[in-house]
């Protein structure tokens, strides 16, 4: 990582008006964040990992109805990846909205998947046997963590701690929670997954805002060729570049 | 009601690499060859927006259409199958080229050993050393014979590579030099060769520089764009059929590719084949294909599910062990190690499919087995293929899976961790086997083929025994920390692991115990050639296709000779 990079990477952190170090990623401070992105005016707030004032006209709901189910989602995402002396958790990083497109396309249809029955609960070896698809699972399963936040702590999810939201979503990981149709741990497993591919994909997918989530990483996305590079020594830190800018390549 | 088309030389169910080759070789020959391909056609533009992990990777743009047509899997007998409703395991291949447009290019040949297995193990160990309940049996080829075979593969795609000591004789060297070393492959050959083991560059696709094929076809140099594996190559660089085979079977004016067009039966009259019906998927019409001579290059499942539907061939069955059709599927076992470095960042992000260097002190019968309780072994190798960040997050044991701690391990060691891999050989058993499914339905109407497979106590032994020679490889490398991979337990078809599949229509001298004659040819039906490592009568510890290609020519030969004078061919 080269000393640039860090320095704008603190600097990033610094702005953004958490100091590197300290407790980020409470479930607190993370549903702040989800208010900020929810409920601020996009157009002055998400400047900041969009890199402009560019109005965002995909921060919209594509499969989501109401902002109360797509904030649990968020605060959820952001204790999977959350913001720390890296860089950028899951909401500055657009995920949220990574997975409400992702949700209203073919993968929560389950478009090009195998959906007729006869259905049957299979082993673990055996993969998906849900008959709903993905966008029904999400649905149930972000109902379910609301109802067991009301349930364990009359709160709503946003407003539990981090450690509160991390317990609740530990018993969906280890299928301690019963839904009607899939699992717990099935849905936990997708958000994870989906969550990780919201942070890492393409930012023409919403996600990986301003590619943060590659500078992190120090992938440097969409690059042509490294045939000048695959020889070399030491490692090569080199600046990302989208798809997007490959266009008129 | 179907309608009847004229009658063709020769019709290949599917167009990828065998579908290619048969293609190439027999319009050129003078022969009317028409490809039936159910999904689309495509080329080298197509790629050219390609760099795209979560459309190409993960949602597999490329792959088969599982709501149309996918298979149902159980680990054993009592168990229900069920579909596999999403990719995973493997990855099967659809549209112009299959599965050889989205493969990495780890072109190895298989070792004479493979071909010997029965005769050379009960040679030197007694009969007792292949355990009951294992269909181990020697191929009905040798090495030797199949030798020109590789050799013509390899020339149709320029494979770049180097001298292995420990492999069979080539008659001829690579016909490209090795790609590019890395610093992490260097790494890898300094520490083998301390440790008394030949290391060779892995034969490789992606070629090191530009070449032109038997053909005249261009294959242009590789870049190590590190999209490969999974991904179509933008530069013309990794060869595959569209680009290799397919143009110098258009070239000939004697072929026709019918894209959309799903096969759903082989019209078998009870001794030989009269041709194939399809249906248009896009128009919903019928047609009958009648051709002279009938290829099965729609890859092991369906290559299997089409000798079930039409009935050709004894079936197997499990209870006694009698029948030949879907009996000897097989898979491969992943032994390795992962090695995390404190101090050193790799370009792990570089690379290209085929980029990687491999010893085969561990294949075959290349170390004594006298006091080892499995048979054969499998290639150790590092390789560099270009990882990808959303699915490489590698975190020491005891990360959790997810939040803060997840995150800084899974960033920091992205670029941190080297892992030394191997393709354990897998041998039949008489518990894995595929056949119909009694319940499930394909978009045609057509039964989906049930998988029943489980790994054997031979793998988890070959597991164990190749784990902890890759350990010491990664050890020896300088790993601050090694974590060897796991003990096997029950298969699951869930995460990917290798698009190696292979038997189901096995070949041999014997048509008691094969499908398929060495020319696969099959045995019930003489104009029926069915091609692909559905003919493995066990999967070898490399790469498949190599071997695929070979027998493809092998089979293309056999057409010609059948064609003149009918018949056996053996
Ligand atoms: C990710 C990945 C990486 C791989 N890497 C390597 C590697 O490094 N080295 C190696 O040796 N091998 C590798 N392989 C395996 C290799 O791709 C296959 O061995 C090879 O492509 C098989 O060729 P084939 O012609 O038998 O089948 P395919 O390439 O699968 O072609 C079969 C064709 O038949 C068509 N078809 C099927 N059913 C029908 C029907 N009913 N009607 C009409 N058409 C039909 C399909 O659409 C397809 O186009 C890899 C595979 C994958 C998925
Ligand atoms: S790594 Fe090489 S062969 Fe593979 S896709 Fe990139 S340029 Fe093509």
């Amino acid at each position: 990582m080269s000393e640039q990079e860090k320095y704008s990477r603190r600097d990033f952190l610094k702005k953004s008006g958490y100091a590197a170090g300290g407790v980020v990623g409470g479930g607190l401070i993370a549903s702040l964040i989800t208010m900020q992105v929810m409920e601020d005016d996009p157009k002055t707030k998400n400047s900041q990992t969009n890199g402009g004032s560019e109005d965002q006209f995909n921060d919209a709901f594509m499969f989501f109805t109401n902002r109360d189910d797509f904030r649990v989602l968020a605060s959820s995402c952001e204790r999977i990846f959350p913001e720390d002396e890296n860089g950028p958790g899951a909401i500055k990083l657009g995920v949220p909205f990574f997975i409400d497109h992702q949700l209203a396309g073919p993968w929560g249809n389950n478009t090009k998947e195998y959906m007729q029955g006869p259905f049957y609960k299979g082993e673990p070896t055996q993969g998906y046997q849900s008959r709903m698809n993905r966008g029904e699972i999400f649905r149930v399963g972000i109902k379910k963590l609301k109802e067991k936040a009301q349930s364990d702590y009359e709160k709503s999810f946003q407003e539990l701690s981090a450690e509160e939201q991390d317990k609740i979503l530990t018993a969906f990981e280890n299928d301690d929670v019963k839904i009607s149709g899939t699992t717990s741990a099935e849905f936990f497993e997708m958000m994870r997954a989906a969550t990780i591919e919201g942070v890492y994909a393409d930012p023409m997918y919403s996600g990986n805002r301003n590619m943060e989530g590659w500078k992190m990483k120090q992938f440097p996305g969409a690059q042509m060729s490294y045939i000048g590079k695959i020889e070399s020594d030491k490692f090569v830190d080199i600046e990302p570049q989208s798809l997007h800018s490959m266009l008129n390549k | 009601m179907a309608k009847t088309l004229p009658k063709v030389d020769v019709v290949t169910v599917g167009v990828g690499w065998t579908g290619g080759i048969l293609a190439a070789e027999l319009a050129k020959d003078g022969m009317k060859v028409v490809g039936l391909e159910r999904g689309k056609e495509r080329s080298t533009e197509d790629y050219l927006h390609g760099h795209d992990e979560l459309r190409y990777a993960l949602r597999y743009e490329l792959m088969q259409d599982t709501s149309k047509e996918t298979l149902t899997f159980r680990n054993n007998r009592k168990q229900r199958a069920l579909p596999m409703r999403q990719l995973g395991s493997f990855l099967l291949g659809e549209n112009l080229g299959g599965a050889g447009v989205h493969w990495n290019g780890q072109t190895y040949r298989f070792f004479p050993y493979d071909f010997e297995i029965k005769s050379m193990t009960e040679k030197k160990y007694g009969k007792g050393k292949i355990k009951d309940g294992y269909f181990v049996q020697d191929w009905g080829i040798t090495y030797d014979e199949l030798e020109p075979y590789y050799d013509q593969f390899e020339k149709a795609c320029g494979i770049s590579g180097e001298e292995n000591p420990m492999a069979g004789k080539r008659s001829n060297p690579y016909p490209t030099p090795p790609m590019k070393s890395t610093r992490s492959l260097d790494k890898f050959t300094k520490a083998t060769k301390d440790l008394g083991y030949k290391p060779y560059r892995i034969p490789s696709a992606n070629l090191s520089e530009p070449y032109k094929n038997q053909y005249g076809m261009q294959i242009n140099a590789c870049q190590y764009c590190a999209f490969c594996e999974r991904f179509g190559c933008e530069y013309g660089a990794k060869s595959d059929p569209v680009i290799s085979v397919i143009p110098a079977a258009k070239e000939s004016g004697n072929y026709e590719i019918r894209y959309h067009s799903n096969v759903t039966e082989i019209i078998y009259d009870g001794n030989k084949v009269t041709g194939v019906k399809y249906v248009d998927v896009q128009s919903g019409e019928e047609f009958i294909q009648p051709a002279e001579v009938v290829a099965l290059t729609s890859y092991v499942m369906n290559n299997v599910k089409f000798l079930l539907m039409s009935n050709i061939g004894k079936k197997y069955d499990p209870k006694t062990g009698k029948g030949v059709v879907g009996r000897s599927y097989c898979y491969q076992i992943l032994p390795g190690a992962t090695g995390f470095y404190e101090e050193e960042q790799f370009n792990t992000f570089m690379g290209a499919g085929a980029l990687g260097t491999s010893i085969n002190d561990f294949y075959g019968d290349n170390f004594d087995h006298s006091d080892l309780d499995f048979i054969h072994g499998g290639v150790v190798s590092i390789t560099q293929t270009g990882k990808r960040p959303i699915a490489n997050n590698p975190t020491p044991p005891d990360t959790p899976r997810w939040g803060k701690e997840f995150k800084n391990n899974s960033i920091k060691y992205y670029t941190r961790t080297l892992t030394i891999g191997s393709q354990g050989a897998s041998l039949p058993y008489k518990e894995n086997f595929l056949d119909l499914d009694p319940t499930y339905k394909d978009a045609y109407g057509l039964p989906l083929l049930r998988m029943t497979y489980n790994f054997t106590q031979q793998d988890k032994n070959l597991q164990k025994y190749i784990t902890k020679k890759a350990a010491e490889i990664s050890e020896k490398m300088g790993a601050s920390k090694t974590v060897p991979n796991p003990e096997l337990t029950d298969y699951s078809i869930v995460p990917y692991q290798t698009t190696h599949n292979t038997g189901g229509a096995i070949m041999g001298a014997d048509p008691n115990s094969s499908v398929v004659n060495n020319y696969l040819q099959h045995w019930n039906a003489e104009n029926l050639f069915v091609v692909g490592a559905s003919a493995f009568a066990h999967n070898g510890g490399v790469n498949p296709t190599d071997t695929v290609g070979a027998l493809a020519y092998r089979a293309a030969e056999g057409i010609k000779k059948y064609r003149k004078n009918g018949g056996s061919l053996v």
